[in-house]
């Protein structure tokens, strides 16, 4: 599905040519960029040497968050903030409880069992861009592998 | 030993006997050595299969993790109704469309359901749990996310019990165990609907955040039947305290199995999840097929991949699902937007608190109801009954509760009760009339006892004619047919009708006796020769002549005194 695959030119060894700024309007990836960490990365002493982020990490986190890392200056991010965000580990943490949520302390509030809302069929639809008969549609998923045999060997292929 | 693993091998079903079939074709094959014998039972009592020797035999494993849809008038985090078959998206509330801004508000009702079941199912209930993000991208779960309680759940370690035929009979019943490991708290989906003809699958969230508890059992069972007694146990409780209606046609329990088979003494194998199992008879046939798909991918050699696996009710088989490519990563962290839930015994109630705001767990394991085994039990000891019988009681009641909207409708326990109110029979005889007679009706109309032409005034009335001797059983039974037919007579005024009653004149009797033992020369030579067995037609001749109204059992009587004269 994606037309130029991280993880391939990787494995190629080639430097792929640097994508043009604006992505094209049809690509079905909901794709957000990385944003870089806004500052530079302080030189201090960190526990943990920076990583490489391997090609399997990058292919599942692809796979995972569909995020669409184009080119090297993308994974050069990643790796960035990887790297900021490991300086947590400067901190030592032993026998602390960690903490969820800072509403912790707080009281779960329980509601009573009475129907309240509802009713918005058309409210809600005006946010879809189509709909058939008051469904939303999406495309299709989870099929049994029987009938979609012919189909994958083409996406294989086309990869 | 031999009368153990037969006895086993029968309680197990065909498959097992299939299996040995199978074997004794391929002597001596594989890594273990002849002679090696199947062993009857392993130590948790599962059943294994009877292997011919030459090859060890498999041991199934089965757990069951089991959606219940929590019966309760709006969904678990929002204020949007739960109703089954409704228009589409028009149960749905900004929340459970995902609508940014928007938060989830926990529902009191919820938690209440989860607290009474983890009661119910005897689980260590957890003063505090929390909340957790379980993420995974498909249509049906807008927010790209389910709320769940996957780190410390409401409930933990609890254990199902249920009974269980050895043979098909229903005379022997066996009482089996499943551990609980945890009863959590989670949303519903959305529901889809592939259109593959136009490549698009139609979503509507009716369902959308609809309150679920997830139990999830330890694979203590180890084939379809015992999965199959296990949910329908498990029904009973759920529909007993109306935490859950739990019809599984309409989608409200839901339930994956995990099948997985090993030889004994290894580790266990590699499981598949089976899905998309919509009643209970499909869940002990998609157990036992899986089960034996495995034992024949590994016997010939092949391997077990741990994948997820539809059940096809059509072919009867599972399909490997396209769904899950690999383990899918949960990415699960802890929901941000919900405090952890508190909830409170009787020494911990806080004193200033709003009561609304309190969940006490020991005011609701007062106010439980009878589970359903205490309910059998009760019968058996007030009533006499056998427990086979009290089973098929509640399991009727039960079975009715799944085809109809209605549940803890009057059932047949109660009808069985009324009847012995009113009936000087006792109630071991009772419960043959309503098993065997009322119930044939009822199933062969498929009606439910409320809609029973027979009530049970009616019924204790006809048992009363029988049980003072003024009808034959069969003229009851008689009776009973014309009765169904509902045109509002008395069993006394259907007997006169029919001329059922039984003669009471002795002498009468005598003479009829009398008369077809002088015509039936040869068969009286026969009796006094010492076959008794014709007896019967000499009985037969008189009911005959007496169009059925003459008391077999006095007839034998009389028959026999005349012949010995």
């Amino acid at each position: 599905m994606r037309v130029l695959s991280l993880g391939r030119w990787l494995r190629a060894g080639r430097v792929p040519p640097r994508e043009p700024a604006s992505r094209p309007s049809g690509h079905r990836h909901s794709g957000h960029r990385p944003q870089g960490p806004p500052q530079e990365l302080p030189q201090g002493p960190s526990q943990v040497p920076p990583q490489k982020v391997s090609v399997e990490v990058l292919e599942h986190l692809e796979h995972l968050a569909l995020v669409d890392f184009r080119d090297s200056e993308g994974v050069e991010r990643l790796q960035k903030a990887i790297q900021f965000a490991d300086q947590l580990h400067e901190v030592n943490t032993d026998g602390v409880e960690p903490m969820d949520s800072v509403l912790e302390d707080r009281c779960l509030y329980l509601r009573e069992d009475d129907v309240t809302e509802g009713n918005c069929t058309k409210e809600l639809l005006e946010n879809a861009r189509e709909t058939v008969e008051e469904y939303f549609v999406a495309p299709p998923g989870n099929i049994p592998l029987v009938k979609l045999e012919g189909q994958k060997t083409f996406l294989q292929g086309s990869k | 030993m031999a009368a153990v693993l037969a006895m086993v091998a029968r309680g197990c079903g065909g498959v097992w006997r299939r299996l040995r079939q199978r074997c004794a074709v391929r002597p001596g094959s594989g890594p273990f050595p002849r002679g090696e014998r199947a062993v009857a039972c392993n130590a948790r009592g599962g059943m294994m299969s009877a292997g011919k020797s030459g090859l060890t035999p498999w041991i199934p494993v089965v757990g069951l993790e089991i959606h219940a849809q929590i019966s309760s008038n709006s969904k678990l985090f929002s204020g949007s109704q739960v109703q089954f078959a409704a228009p589409p998206n028009s149960l749905v509330s900004f929340f459970d469309a995902s609508l940014p801004g928007t938060l989830p508000v926990l529902n009191r009702r919820c938690v209440e359901a989860a607290v009474m079941t983890g009661l119910a199912l005897n689980c260590h209930i957890n003063k505090k749990s929390l909340f957790d993000r379980k993420h995974y991208f498909y249509a049906d779960l807008p927010a790209g996310y389910q709320i769940t309680q996957q780190r410390v759940p409401i409930a933990v370690n609890g254990s199902l019990s249920y009974s269980l035929c050895i043979d098909n009979k229903m005379s022997q019943m066996v009482t089996k165990t499943v551990r609980i490991k945890q009863i959590q708290l989670e949303q519903d989906s959305g529901k889809s609907l592939h259109d593959d003809a136009r490549s698009q699958t139609l979503v509507d969230l009716n369902r959308a955040g609809v309150g679920l508890m997830e139990l999830v059992m330890e694979p203590d069972m180890c084939c379809g039947e015992e999965a199959a007694a296990a949910v329908r146990e498990l029904q009973l409780i759920l529909q007993t305290l109306g935490s859950s209606q739990a019809v599984m046609a309409e989608g409200q329990l839901r339930v994956d199995a995990n099948v997985s088979v090993h030889h004994p003494g290894e580790p266990y194998g590699v499981r598949t999840e089976v899905k998309n199992i919509n009643s209970i008879r499909f869940l002990a046939k998609a157990v036992d097929y899986e089960i034996q798909r495995q034992i024949e991918e590994l016997g010939n050699g092949g391997t077990i991949s741990n994948e997820t696996r539809a059940f096809d009710s059509k072919l009867g088989c599972t399909v490997p699902m396209r769904d899950k490519e690999g383990k899918q990563d949960y990415r699960f962290m802890p929901e941000p937007n919900l405090p952890p839930l508190i909830l409170y015994d009787a020494k911990s109630l806080p004193a200033n608190m709003n009561h609304q705001q309190v969940i006490n767990i020991d005011w609701i394991r007062e106010r439980l109801p009878d589970l359903p085994s205490v309910k059998r039990e009760k019968l058996v000891e007030q009533y006499g009954i056998l427990p086979e019988h009290s089973f098929t009681l509640l399991v009727w009641q039960q079975d009715q509760n799944c085809n109809s909207r209605h549940s803890n409708e009057d059932g047949l326990p109660e009808f069985f009760e009324n009847v012995v109110k009113q009936t000087q029979m006792k109630p071991k005889k009772v419960i043959g009339w309503i098993l065997n007679d009322l119930l044939s009706y009822l199933k062969q109309h498929s009606l439910t006892v409320k809609e029973s032409p027979v009530s049970s005034f009616l019924l204790a009335d006809l048992l009363n004619l029988l049980e003072k001797k003024e009808i034959s059983s069969t003229a009851a039974k008689q009776v009973l047919a014309e009765l169904w037919k509902g045109k509002g007579k008395t069993p006394l005024e259907t007997v006169k009708e029919q001329k059922l009653e039984l003669l009471q004149d002795q002498k009468e009797l005598e003479q009829i006796c009398q008369a077809v033992i002088d015509g039936q020369e040869n068969e009286v030579m026969a009796i006094k020769a010492g076959n008794q067995k014709v007896l019967n037609k000499l009985i037969g001749l008189v009911q005959k002549k007496t169009q059925g109204r003459s008391n077999p059992v006095l007839v034998k009587q009389l028959l026999e005194k005349k012949l010995s004269e």
